[in-house]
């Protein structure tokens, strides 16, 4: 907190725009940016009346498997954690931020406006105000969209979104006759009631509710859904074991390689600085084939190895509008440009948001898919990517369901995850989606491309793409 | 084919073992091309699928013969390691359909051919090569016998996946091996569950049951439509599990449940072999063969051994099929399908949206029956107190279906989602239909139907749900009577599949055509009747009662004259029955008859119902009608106070126990057969389709109509000689009964029904 605090607090009366553009300095500082890629000369998506907003920068917490390092945090420390790192990294003045927003989808009910909480233990100016979204596992990507909604309104101009979500601990309930008992109890006004109240409780009810990782409308559980959809499209589970290990050696080689940029390093109290994912596990195919299916028994295909696995972590991203940014010096590192929601069946076709959003926001964008240069989709399972893959390859699918003249097409996978996914880096599910916004924009830079798109799925049958466009260099 | 493959291997032992197979079974069909399977190598695997494909569902007559081909091929060849069977047919594994029964005149020659069939399936259960069966769709009679004889079944949890041995329904029994594998596969008493029940089995209870090995979820959208993808995919896991028991990496043996060893102890079998036989004879009132053949044939499996179980089996079966009661099962099984066909064709408007008046017990359950496909209701009633208890009613028809794990709480809040309750006429401007169900009042009826026609658009149909009053009348104060119709439900609604539809002279077809697939789409058994007093099953009845209340005055107790219906094989008795309508309902009802129909309706004295009436005695409503109704059921000491001033002297020359039943049933037959002569229902199908699931007619007797055609016109006519000599008009036949007596060769049916359908 003390170093946060005499960081150098930036001149903001800069007037002119040249002068801003001239002393704008780079705010990925370090070494990264090697070798700089020619920008293919591609047109802009800037329309006239609408206003550009930027990402200015975008950090996380390392993702950790849930019940390690973390295990003893609540999720606003995590949270803190990211917006620390973020007001580290931005040199941003702590009141300069309009609002903040968070993203989280398992709730810690003393804690259920994470994203006040984890401002105000950052350091943020108490006038700030704050709130949490929830849409599974887009929760963070809602986060950044509510952000430029906000900027587009002219409401704000700097606003901090972000996503955190904190398995090693979730809250467990008495069961719902155990509750009313107890609830009563506090109203029993005599002995004798509360008495008879005491004696009413039975074994049964002593049983806890366990949360799960399943649809409330279908009480099926997501891995479940994941397997009948790979059985639906025909997946293999070689083909999902070959694909969760490419998600597993590119997030090694990018970790390596310190292509990982937007992890910061967190001393957590009582226990070591933490700076890497730790669920980056590249392991061989044979032995990937010994695991036994972890949903559909015996004969299933989704197995512990070819699923993002349970995680603690949070992420943080500035979204500001491109004058303001400007205005307070920065070079930001890409443009949020068009997205969209799609929703359907959250039975049959609870992950295929990917294939449904893709087409839409690429025909709002006025894209193609062969237009986009890096590719970020939230990997739940392997076997959801390919069955998307496989959907957005086929006619019949789109004509059948979409309602499209034919396919969507498939996103070409030498620009497809290369720094790793969800699969492997770990999947915070309410803090994704600003990892997958950061993972574009610095790929952009770093592999010099022009447009991004970035995807996910959600419980509830929902889901996400935005496209981002590389700021000029 | 097959026989390309290793033929060079075949030892000379199994040669002549399999040639004599084959020869005895299925040389004759070997030279066939095979038409109804499909037959194709999966490595070492052999996919056998069988699909007709002249038919929705897959026939077993032909396909057993191709398919003892096929696999006599693999067992003599043994050109694969194992079989996996599976259906080529979605919502179908194999169902039964015609027996070739028509052309086999003597039970023997039935038997011998469930004899064929049990050899073969227990050559299936007796193979080396293990056979996997494939399960997707209704798996039912022969297809689950088929199953059974496999050695390890795989289904789809789709909710067509249906399990069972529906033969009891139909007076039959499993007749190729079912009444002996069942027991040894899910334990003595979960066998006589399922074969004396004949209920649909879903995957999940199978596999608790251990009737099905492993279940495979059903697919949704994906490279292929939900439907054929699923079927591919079942297959992909069965030929991988027919892999594993080649390999020997599932064994064969199957762990025994304690409970199952319990009841398979020697003297536990003989308690359960007498309790489930009392149990029967209480149920059936020893009226259907069937449950007992079944008991028995299972009892000889078990305690004789498998050869006197299969013998007993075949034997039993061919009896039954010879059997009144399986003709006449047989028939209401096929009448009850084609009542469930729209005969009108669709309506020029689909009904889409729907508002029903009063949300009493009738209201509510036509909304429950409505709701649930999709129909968007409004339950209106006067009060706020009504259509809460309406909306409650509705609700909790589908929250025990969420208790019990038959639904998912978000279908059920779907489901009611289409349902709206409110007291004034909003929305109504976007009905498309009516349904009424207010109080059986003219006045009243004139006054909605008024109302309604106020606030309706023109295409909007007004279906009034009355049990008795003519629909003309009702009609009469309508703008647009070509769209008034009645559909008398029967209560309680969700229960009783009937529907009678009534229509007047005005009622345009379009209108009719609405009303029926409605009826339909709520799942109702259709009877189309034309409008008269009482319309036909209310009048069918109404005598039934009209009888018994002079059985009443006549000192037969009201427990005795409802066992002589009962023990007809009458559900319930005509006085339970009043008693549950509602006493009051039920002398208004008659009254009305009685007034349209003049003495030749009448029976005993109404004047007993109307002073049970002044006294509170309302039926179950009250708690107290001819019954009491307290912990047990006793006769309403009341009513026997009451009926000391109206006693009459019984005429001893017909007051024998057969002869008081005849009265009863005479009188509702004759009655049905003057609705068909007078044009009130169209045939005697519907007649009897209406008797039995509207008045609760005697099943096992397949309706008035069939019931004429096999006691016989002339028994039944001079009966009612007898009865009319004492009582006059109450029992002259009807000149469509004397037509039958004067041509013994008259039939109401040609011919005896087979198994057309299933």
């Amino acid at each position: 907190m003390a170093s946060m605090l005499m960081n150098p607090i930036r001149s903001c009366s800069v007037s002119s725009s040249w002068a801003v553009r001239f002393g704008a300095r780079s705010l990925s500082t370090t070494a990264q940016l090697q070798s700089q890629v020619q920008t293919k000369s591609k047109k802009t998506l800037a329309r006239p009346g609408v206003k550009n907003i930027v990402l200015v920068e975008g950090v996380r917490t390392p993702f950790l498997l849930s019940g390690t390092t973390y295990a003893d945090l609540m999720p606003h420390d995590l949270a803190r954690a990211a917006l620390q790192g973020l007001l580290k990294r931005t040199g941003i003045p702590k009141d300069a931020v309009d609002y903040i927003i968070y993203g989280t989808v398992v709730q810690e009910v003393k804690t259920s406006n994470v994203a006040r909480e984890a401002a105000l233990g950052a350091g943020f100016s108490d006038k700030i105000p704050a709130h949490t979204v929830t849409m599974a596992c887009i929760s963070s990507n809602q986060a950044m969209t509510s952000s430029v909604g906000l900027i587009a309104a002219g409401q704000c101009d700097a606003v901090v979104a972000g996503g955190v979500e904190f398995m090693s601990d979730v809250p467990i309930r008495h069961s719902r006759k155990m509750r009313k008992t107890m609830l009563s109890l506090n109203k029993a006004k005599t002995l004798g009631q509360r008495l008879s109240l005491i004696g009413s409780i039975r074994l049964a009810h002593l049983s806890p509710e366990l949360p799960a990782v399943a649809e409330f409308s279908t009480a099926e559980t997501m891995g479940h859904s994941a397997d009948r959809l790979a059985a639906a499209f025909g997946v293999s589970r070689v083909e999902q074991d070959e694909f969760a290990l490419r998600s597993h050696t590119l997030a090694k080689k990018a970790q390596d390689e310190g292509l990982l940029q937007d992890v910061i390093s967190f001393k957590v109290p009582g226990r070591d600085i933490v700076s890497k994912d730790n669920g980056i596990r590249p392991s061989s195919m044979d032995q990937m084939a010994k695991l036994k299916p972890a949903f559909v028994k015996p004969h299933g295909t989704v197995t512990a190895a070819n699923s993002s696995f349970l995680t603690d972590g949070a992420s943080a991203v500035l979204v500001m509008s491109e004058e303001k940014a400007l205005a307070m010096g920065y070079k930001p590192k890409a443009y949020l440009r068009d997205f969209v929601y799609v929703s359907q069946d959250p039975k049959d076709q609870l992950l295929l948001g990917p294939t449904y959003a893709t087409p839409k926001v690429l025909e709002r964008a006025g894209l193609s898919m062969s237009d986009i240069d890096v590719f970020e989709f939230h990997e739940a399972f392997a076997g959801q990517i390919m069955a998307n893959l496989k959907a957005m390859d086929s006619d019949w699918f789109a004509q059948t369901y979409m309602g499209r003249k034919s396919k969507v097409g498939t996103p070409a996978m030498e620009k497809f995850n290369l720094w790793g996914g969800s699969l492997s880096l770990g999947h915070p599910f309410g803090a994704t989606g600003c990892r997958l916004a950061t993972a574009v924009a610095n790929r952009l830079k770093k592999e010099g491309g022009q447009y991004g798109l970035i995807a996910a799925c959600a419980a509830g049958g929902q889901g996400h793409a935005m496209v981002i466009e590389a700021y000029p260099q | 084919s097959a026989s390309a493959r290793g033929s060079s291997k075949i030892s000379a032992y199994t040669k002549k073992y399999y040639c004599n197979l084959s020869h005895s079974l299925i040389a004759v069909f070997s030279f066939l091309a095979h038409k109804h399977i499909s037959f194709e190598y999966k490595d070492d695997v052999a996919v056998i699928r069988f699909n007709d494909p002249a038919s929705k569902v897959n026939k077993q007559s032909l396909q057993l013969h191709e398919f003892a081909d096929v696999l006599g091929d693999i067992w003599l060849y043994r050109s694969s390691k194992s079989v996996v069977l599976v259906s080529g047919k979605p919502g179908c594994f194999l169902c039964w359909s015609r027996y070739m029964l028509q052309s086999c005149t003597t039970s023997e020659e039935v038997a011998s051919l469930c004899e064929e069939a049990q050899k073969l399936f227990r050559r299936i259960e007796q193979s080396r090569v293990p056979i996997v069966a494939a399960i997707h769709g209704s798996c039912l009679s022969r297809g689950l016998e088929l199953a059974t004889a496999c050695h390890y079944r795989i289904a789809t949890k789709s909710k067509e996946t249906v399990l069972g041995t529906p033969e009891v329904m139909l007076g039959l029994l499993p007749g190729a091996g079912g009444t002996q594998r069942l027991p040894k596969m899910v334990g003595l008493l979960g066998a006589f569950d399922m074969l004396l029940s004949g209920k649909n089995i879903t995957a999940d209870e199978a596999k608790k049951m251990g009737l099905v090995d492993q279940l495979v979820d059903p697919l949704g959208p994906g490279l292929k439509s939900p439907e054929e993808r699923t079927m591919e995919y079942l297959e992909e896991v069965a030929v991988g599990v027919a892999n594993d028991l080649a390999n020997k990496k599932i064994p064969l043996t199957r762990e025994k449940k304690l409970w199952d060893a319990v009841t398979g102890l020697g003297p536990v079998r003989k308690i359960i072999y007498s309790t489930v036989t009392k149990r029967v004879q209480k149920q059936t009132k020893n009226l259907y063969p069937a449950p007992f053949q079944i008991i028995e044939c299972v009892k000889t499996g078990i305690e004789h051994g498998s050869n006197a179980g299969y013998l007993a089996e075949a034997q039993s079966f061919g009896k039954l099929v010879m059997t009144s009661e399986s003709k006449a099962l047989i028939g209401l099984h096929n009448g009850r399908l084609l009542c469930k066909k729209n005969r009108f064709g669709p309506p020029e408007k689909e009904v889409k949206k729907l508002a029903i008046l009063g949300a009493g017990l009738m209201g509510a359950g036509i909304a429950q029956v409505s709701v649930d496909k999709g129909l968007t209701s409004i339950l209106k009633d006067t009060t706020e107190d009504a259509i809460s208890k309406g909306y409650e009613k509705v609700y909790k028809s589908f929250d025990t279906k969420v208790k019990k794990k038959a639904m998912i709480s978000f279908e059920r809040d779907a489901i009611m989602s289409n349902l709206s309750i409110q007291t004034d006429y909003s929305g109504f401007e976007s009905a498309d239909m009516v349904i009424e169900a207010v109080f059986e009042d003219l006045n009243i009826k004139h006054k909605v139907l008024k109302e309604v026609e106020a606030v309706t658009p023109p295409h909007c149909i007004f279906a009034t749900n009355t049990s008795a009053l003519p629909v003309r009348d009702i009609a009469a104060a309508s703008k647009r009577p070509e769209k008034v119709i009645g559909i008398h439900y029967f209560s309680p609604v969700d229960k009783m599949q009937l529907v009678e539809i009534v229509t007047t002279d005005k009622t345009s077809k379009d209108t009719l055509a609405a009303a029926v697939s409605v009826a339909l789409k709520q799942g109702k058994i259709v009877v189309t009747v034309k409008d008269g007093p009482g319309f036909y099953t209310t009048r069918c009845m109404g005598c039934l009662l009209m009888e018994s209340l002079r059985l009443l005055q006549e000192g037969v107790t009201a427990t005795k004259s409802d066992f002589l219906a009962t023990s007809f094989g009458f559900n319930v008795g005509p006085f339970a029955v009043t008693d549950e309508v509602g006493v009051d309902i039920g002398l208004h009802i008659s009254e009305m008859l009685c007034k349209a129909f003049g003495s030749r309706y009448k029976g005993g004295s109404l004047e007993i119902v109307k002073t049970m009436l002044e006294k509170g005695l309302k039926g179950c409503k009250s708690g107290k009608g001819f019954f009491l109704y307290g912990k047990t059921k006793s006769v309403n000491p009341e009513v026997e106070e009451i009926l000391k001033n109206h006693q009459v002297t019984a005429p001893s020359a017909i007051s024998s126990e057969y002869d008081m039943q005849y009265r009863l049933l005479s009188r509702c037959i004759n009655e049905s057969l003057m609705c068909l002569q007078e044009g009130i229902i169209q045939s005697p199908l519907e007649g009897d389709i209406g008797a039995v699931f509207g008045y609760g007619f005697p099943p096992m007797h397949g309706g008035p109509f069939r019931f004429v055609d096999t006691f016989g016109a002339e028994r039944l006519v001079s009966l009612m000689k007898r009865f009319e000599d004492v009582y006059g008009n109450q029992f002259t036949p009807c000149q469509l009964l004397l037509d039958h007596t004067k041509d013994p060769s008259k039939r109401f049916y040609q011919s005896s029904p087979s198994l057309l359908q299933y």
